[in-house]
């Protein structure tokens, strides 16, 4: 049974796109055959991280208009050949999207994908409503910080009254993705920890991301952080981030950045140095 | 007061944790409520506009939402016009 799931937040530049890449590259990893759909039309950036950007010939806009047919408009990772990547536009804008149009690209898609996975534009308008419109479950990617949180429970009040399953009354799963956490500082009480997050926005956590440089090499090449350094804390997060998405049980531990002596003495310039 | 304040300088979270419970608590019971309330607005004027000319501006619709009782108050202000009164 092919889910639809959107990765959505309200707020822009907490890592939607990035999430997207990296556990849609998870997915695949494991021998799922995934789709990622980047839904913000005028402002596409999930070809960039995932080092597609010149293999763009046709676009999600071009296939809901009838210009060109999906497998036409589809990219294959070089990478991993259970994952593919269908682009946004970047010269339309997010008004060439219709409901009608986009139902048909994801019926299409669930013939041949088990994981459809929409990349949803910021904001509470158009764009972020059709992507999350079909979809069976979405995971709300929410950073520790106070705009964030706010941004992502309105979403998730989105979520629960303007998709199709919520207007036919099925269930909908919503997942929680911290990402950009910093466990020190949160130990400090300089950032909300992850409990203070869940106790506000009461839905289930799927993971924890921790802010990392890895993230940042990844997008700077890229190559979802999965592909890129499989050994680092952010892919591991999204690694098991992906297998709870299965539907395995695994216990969710908090990011901790080991620091050696050295880094505790001189602070954060040797440590990244 | 600077080695008070070096102590308790960074505890910010809990700071941000209740101000987000307070307004969250705020805006949830708002949600919904907005639509119904623009809507109402537009009807009401509609029907008031057929018969006395009123300032839209001057308009004002409230919904307070209330355990037992719920109360719609709407003020509008309507503007004077000598032509049509009867002194």
């Amino acid at each position: 049974m092919p889910k639809v799931m959107v990765v959505t937040s309200g707020k822009g530049g907490v890592g939607k796109t990035t999430s997207t890449a990296s556990l849609g590259a998870a997915l695949a990893q494991s021998g799922q055959s995934v789709v990622l759909v980047d839904f913000d039309v005028g402002l596409r950036n999930l070809d960039l991280v995932m080092g597609a950007e010149r293999r763009v010939v046709f676009d999600l806009v071009n296939v809901v208009q009838g210009d060109a047919k999906l497998p036409q408009a589809l990219i294959r990772d070089k990478r991993i050949d259970t994952l593919t990547l269908l682009p946004a536009s970047q010269t339309r804008d997010k008004d060439a999207l219709t409901e009608e149009g986009v139902k048909n690209v994801i019926e299409e898609l669930k013939e041949k994908f088990d994981w459809i996975i929409c990349d949803s534009p910021a904001g509470i308008e158009k764009g972020a409503q059709l992507a999350m419109r079909f979809a069976d479950m979405a995971v709300i990617v929410t950073n520790p910080e106070v705009s964030s949180v706010r941004d992502s429970d309105r979403i998730i009040g989105m979520l629960d009254s303007k998709t199709l399953r919520a207007e036919n009354g099925d269930t909908f799963e919503k997942h929680l993705l911290l990402t950009r956490y910093n466990a020190a500082r949160a130990a400090r009480g300089e950032m909300m920890n992850v409990q203070d997050v869940l106790e506000i926005l009461a839905i289930p956590l799927l993971g924890i991301v921790p802010e990392s440089n890895d993230v940042l090499t990844a997008s700077n090449v890229g190559c979802p952080v999965t592909l890129n350094t499989p050994d680092s804390m952010a892919a591991k997060a999204y690694s098991d981030a992906a297998r709870r998405l299965r539907g395995e049980k695994l216990e969710i531990v908090e990011p901790m950045e080991r620091k050696g002596f050295m880094s505790r003495l001189f602070g954060r310039k040797a440590a990244t140095a | 007061m600077s080695l008070f304040s070096f102590f308790t300088r960074s505890r910010s979270a809990p700071v941000a944790r209740d101000r987000l419970q307070i307004l969250l608590a705020h805006e949830r019971s708002l949600s919904g409520q907005s639509d119904l309330i623009a809507v109402l607005r537009e009807e009401i004027l509609a029907v008031i506009a057929k018969h006395v000319s009123i300032d839209r501006d001057k308009v004002n619709v409230k919904l307070e939402c209330g355990d037992q009782v719920s109360t719609l108050e709407v003020n509008v202000e309507v503007i004077d016009q000598p032509k049509s009164a009867p002194n």
